[in-house]
């Protein structure tokens, strides 16, 4: 596997974005790699469209993914993965949450959200992995370990041993850890065949 | 937190900041919350030995700073870009005074705009103010150079500014943590006249001082090692600072640069020299023309801003882009509905700019989370300048339109902003015999930046209890007579108290009341989610125009009307996504219709 890439976290404020971002970037540190990550705070945490980079490699500079040059990229939201599209090229691997979130102006009627936008990443020749993440969290008895199924579905693509993940979360999540630890697990399951 | 050990951290810019602070003996520290700043802070009050304080605003904080410093401490203060302008009055004089501790000026840069009403390159104010300004790259440069930063202040008796901007703040990264030292100055009172008191004899003696201190500090330049030169290939040469040297050398590994940690005042020797070693020299800088204009004005042949943007962020794609190098072919962007940030389900401010949008007034709005009333379908807000303007935008208008605009001005202003810097347009108002409406949108904490403890909140950043400013008593001291505590979920209650207000032909002031809905205490409370009853929804829309995130609207063609047992003229039916209400009751009081009821009696 490559020991260079470039992650992109994407959705709507408040949905886990960040904690998700934090526990793949421990995972990269503990295995000895370099990391920096991204964020934007402040307005933008307010239901809007919140995007973190994080990039590792032997020794990382910019701390932002150029644009056409995301390996990975996690959308907590269907129409999220459609708006960082700039960032993907074709060899990227995507993995959405299949939650439609509707923006002010699908709620108030003026627009409709959009259809078929994963047909439309797949044409690019993107690798789009779709997962019902609350489905699975729901599953596993406790809906705020979505965002960790994600992390577990992206966790097969990355050069971390899976005993490091679980070793950050397990350091990192100290409440219903055996929730979060088998949602990690299912969402990996979800890719395991594709890595 | 742990303080001790010596170790690797996966610190944000922001953290290392607050860690730097400490290690460098800071034991005074103040601010005013702005992004991207506000992180500082909140993490240093939670060291040892430091004592830190929201100041009203970023003049004060700046003030108190100066004291400490007086007093021999080593001092923080931070603030965001737009902050430095408040704050700039004591800025220029601190420049003259230097202190006794050494003053450290964190200016928090916002190129983009991400959280900011505009992109200032504050790197302006150190060529202004005559202060050496630091800049580090990313978290890990933050420690050293912020330890630098306060031998700095001491060493050439000056404030010292160390401007980050958002790439650095808010990027995480390994830092290499050290332990804490004590300041070298002792603490005391010490009486220093010609230094401290700026009467003019004192001030033009400083102002010799300053010119001194300036030859020296760029002999400083010449040596320190955070300004350095790392050689590549010749043929172009970068001369770079801050997050920029970051995205060249991602751009161009092998190229020749010339690093500046120290952007003000410039080692004009060492630029000389590296000019001299490359063929072509170019200037990679965000924003501001600032390190071209100080090189070319030195006789130095260069090229910066005709090739990089001088407006917005860069990126090493940017970078790339404009100095011919490779870059990937990009997938153009989908055409997606927007999604702009939005107020809160359950949002006090949404009630208040309801009612508001009913009247036909300028509402002139101001800096927090209910700007976003300007958003639609609110669209409640007709001007946002700066922390504090709307009282005084509302005044200069009635000013300028006379009788005429009676009962057609609303100043909109948050409660911290208010304490920030429109008592002062208050005071204004009434003292000038304005007729403005006032509204003080009054959450008890101050929330867009994530909610810091202000005067009105009853709490200081230590977490002590404090005193809770009140907001009636101020407004009649300043001679308002007429001062209305509304609570803005009642919606028909509000309209009523902001017609009523604005028929007074003189200042009055409005006191909308409710707490932030993401205040702990808050998220704690027990609440009953609204639903709607689908049988009784006419389609009327009038819940949907609050723009609540828990509201949507499901569009219906005649046959799905028809079906759903409607009328074939509805166009549709709004419906409350029960997961995410709380119950704040605002859609309730709007539907005429009755189809909204607490889940409960269902």
């Amino acid at each position: 596997m490559e020991t260079k890439g470039n992650i992109l976290f994407c959705g709507v404020g408040g949905q886990g974005i960040l904690l998700a971002s934090e526990i793949t970037a421990f995972a990269l540190l503990e295995s000895g790699m370099d990391a920096k990550k991204s964020e934007v705070h402040g307005m933008a945490q307010r239901g809007g469209s919140v995007v973190a980079h994080l990039r590792y490699g032997k020794k990382v500079y910019s701390p932002l993914i150029e644009p056409g040059s995301a390996d990975f990229a996690i959308s907590f939201e269907i129409m999220e993965a459609a708006r960082y599209l700039p960032f993907l090229h074709k060899g990227s691997k995507v993995i959405v949450n299949t939650q439609q979130i509707a923006p002010p102006a699908v709620a108030l009627g003026k627009m409709a959200y959009p259809e078929n936008l994963l047909d439309e990443l797949s044409n690019k020749g993107v690798t789009v992995f779709a997962m019902d993440a609350f489905a699975l969290a729901r599953e596993v008895g406790e809906i705020r370990t979505a965002n960790i199924a994600l992390v577990g579905a992206l966790s097969s693509f990355l050069p971390i041993a899976e005993e490091v993940f679980i070793t950050v979360l397990k350091k990192r999540i100290p409440r219903k850890l055996e929730e979060n630890l088998q949602a990690f697990q299912q969402g990996r399951q979800i890719t395991a065949g594709a890595a | 937190m742990t303080q001790a050990e010596t170790e690797k951290k996966w610190l944000s810019g922001n953290e290392a900041v607050a860690r730097g602070a400490w290690e460098a003996g800071v034991t005074v520290a103040a601010g005013y919350p702005g992004t991207p700043s506000t992180e500082i802070l909140e993490n240093l009050s939670k060291y040892d030995k430091v004592y830190c304080e929201w100041a009203p605003n970023e003049k004060v904080a700046l003030e108190v700073a100066l004291g400490a410093s007086f007093a021999g401490a080593r001092v923080l203060a931070t603030m965001k870009h737009v902050g430095v302008n408040v704050a700039a009055d004591p800025l220029f004089t601190a420049s003259y005074t230097g202190g006794r501790g050494g003053l450290v000026i964190i200016t928090a840069d916002d190129p983009e705009m991400h959280s900011s009403q505009n992109e200032q390159d504050n790197r302006n104010y150190a060529f202004a103010a005559k202060l050496p300004m630091l800049e580090p790259s990313d978290p890990a440069e933050v420690i050293p150079m912020l330890a630098e930063a306060f031998a700095l202040s001491e060493k050439f008796d000056t404030p010292v500014f160390f401007r980050t901007t958002t790439r650095v703040a808010h990027v995480k990264g390994l830092v290499d943590t050290g332990t804490r030292k004590n300041g070298p100055v002792e603490l005391k009172i010490e009486k220093m006249p010609a230094k401290f008191v700026m009467l003019p004899g004192n001030a033009r003696v400083r102002r010799q001082a300053i010119a001194e201190r300036q030859i020296k500090l760029v002999d400083f330049a010449e040596h320190y090692s955070a300004n350095r030169i790392e050689w590549g290939d010749k043929k172009r040469g970068i001369i770079t600072g801050g997050i920029s040297y970051l995205y060249v050398k991602e751009a161009f590994p092998e190229i020749s640069i010339l690093k500046l940690g120290l952007t003000w005042p410039l080692p004009e020797k060492m630029i000389r020299d590296f000019a001299a070693g490359v063929d072509e020299l170019i200037i990679v800088e965000e924003l501001d023309p600032f390190l071209e204009t100080h090189i070319k004005a030195m006789g130095i042949k260069c090229r910066g801003k005709e090739m990089i943007p001088a407006m917005g962020e860069l990126n090493s794609f940017i970078v790339k882009k404009s100095l011919g190098g490779d870059i990937a072919d990009v997938f153009p962007p989908v055409e997606l509905p927007p999604r702009p940030p939005n107020m809160c389900a359950g949002c006090p401010h949404r009630g208040l700019f309801y009612s508001l949008s009913k009247f036909k007034v300028f509402i002139s709005g101001d800096i927090g989370c209910y700007t976003l009333g300007f958003l639609p379908p609110l669209s409640a807000m007709d001007s946002c300048v700066c922390m504090g303007a709307s009282i005084g935008v509302a005044h200069g208008l009635t000013k300028a339109l006379g009788e005429d605009s009676q009962g057609k001005t609303v100043a909109v202003i948050g409660d911290s902003t208010f304490i920030h810097s429109g008592i002062t347009g208050l005071v204004n108002t009434v003292y000038n015999k304005g007729f403005s409406t006032i509204i003080i949108l009054d959450n008890r904490i101050t929330a867009m930046t994530g909610h810091q403890q202000n005067p009105a909140s009853g709490a200081t950043l230590m977490g002590e209890p404090a005193h809770v400013i009140n907001f009636t008593e101020l407004s009649h001291a300043a001679g308002v007579k007429h001062v209305t505590t509304v609570n803005p979920h009642h919606i028909n209650e509000c309209r009523k108290v902001i017609k009523e207000e604005l028929e007074r032909p003189e200042t009055s002031v409005i006191i909308s009341q409710a707490p932030c809905v993401l205040l702990p205490s808050e998220r704690k409370r027990k609440k009953i989610p609204l639903t709607t009853d689908l049988d009784k929804c006419t389609g009327c829309s009038a819940c949907v125009k609050l723009g609540c995130p828990a509201i949507r609207w499901y569009p219906l063609s005649h046959e799905e009307a028809e079906k759903m047992g409607k009328k074939e003229k509805q166009k549709g039916y709004a419906q409350i996504a029960v997961e995410m209400c709380v119950g704040c009751g605002q859609c309730l009081e709007v539907c005429k219709f009755e189809a909204i009821s607490p889940l409960e009696d269902n």
